[in-house]
């Protein structure tokens, strides 16, 4: 069975969602605390959405100093699956664990409601269960998404095709706005070169039953429980 | 020592602070229309103890680019006086 770790930080709401969304699919999942520094033999890493610390300082800049974060590190290191989301995705930029900022939203307001997607990459534990090119909508909330980065990181992420999910507009002329924060080139997600670490600011955990309105998150956890840890001699040794 | 040291940190100049962005607007619409160019960024004061200035300032500026800034999207500017 799939041992999937939630992180817990002062501040985290989203926490429930996750192990609940993970658990549908499966997955042993249970909630790891940010001063521990034990994963507890976590397969795979959610860092939940919320707001870390009260966001003191900047989104996400405590909390990647928390113990926990050692050992998520380690565990990205050695390839283990890491998905942030909202603010976890903030949390792993500042982290360095994933290139670029995210910054106050353009508009300024929190922006809590669906947007549509689109899924560009399905080569992450998160992803592979997408056809590439695949349209989703999900809820995004928070006030502090505007993804950016140098234009060279920019370029590189393309260049690699790193961008996970991206902001679209609906075909279907709906009001929903292409993009809700002013990200650079409309980006939602992205993942590092591996893929085996994955930031996106929409909530899939939230989305993931049609009793919640949307659906589409579901198939971030699906695609996660089919996810085979890979047996590398390195990653034996530091467990 | 100690040494007390002002930081100031402030959006990288070219990126879009919405923020002084709309401080800017609300000026303008209080009647100060000659007002422009508003950025917002944050002040930081701490105390530094390190045997001498140098090795204050050296010690805080490690601090800013470990964690009072992010070199993604932040400058800094230091101030290191005795106190």
């Amino acid at each position: 069975m799939l041992n999937v770790a939630v992180v817990r930080f002062p501040g985290s709401n989203s926490d429930f969602d996750a192990l609940r969304a993970a658990e549908a699919v499966g997955a042993k999942a249970y909630f790891v605390w940010h001063r521990d520094t034990d994963l507890q033999g976590a397969d795979v890493v959610i860092l939940p959405g919320g707001f870390s610390y009260g966001d003191y300082l900047r989104a996400g800049a405590i909390a990647r100093f928390s113990p926990v974060m050692r050992a998520v590190q380690r565990h990205a290191a050695d390839g283990g699956p890491v998905l942030g989301i909202c603010n976890g995705f903030q949390i792993l930029c500042e982290a360095h664990l994933l290139p670029g900022a995210l910054m106050r939203n353009a508009g300024l307001h929190f922006v809590s409601k669906p947007v549509d997607l689109v899924v560009e990459r399905n080569d992450t534990p998160f992803t592979a269960g997408f056809t590439i090119g695949t349209r989703i909508r999900l809820p995004v909330a928070h006030g502090e998404g505007r993804f950016l980065a140098s234009d060279d990181t920019l370029r590189m992420l393309e260049a690699e095709g790193r961008v996970v999910l991206r902001y679209v507009a609906d075909t279907e002329g709906s009001p929903l706005q292409p993009n809700p924060n002013g990200s650079a080139a409309h980006i939602a997600g992205i993942g590092n070169a591996a893929g085996n670490v994955v930031g996106i600011m929409p909530h899939p955990e939230r989305a993931d039953e049609p009793v919640l309105g949307l659906a589409d998150g579901r198939g971030f956890f699906i695609s996660m429980a089919a996810w085979k840890p890979q047996p590398s001699t390195e990653r034996m040794s530091n467990r | 020592m100690t040494y007390r040291v002002n930081v100031r940190v402030m959006p990288r100049a070219g990126l879009l602070d919405p923020q002084g962005q709309a401080v800017e607007h609300a000026l303008s619409a209080l009647g100060f229309e000659e007002a422009a160019g508003v950025r917002i960024g944050r002040a930081i004061e701490l105390e530094v103890a390190a045997p001498t200035r140098a090795e204050a300032e050296a010690r805080a500026r490690q601090m800013c680019d470990k964690l009072l800034a992010n070199p993604v999207t932040e400058d800094y500017l230091l101030q290191v006086e005795e106190s």
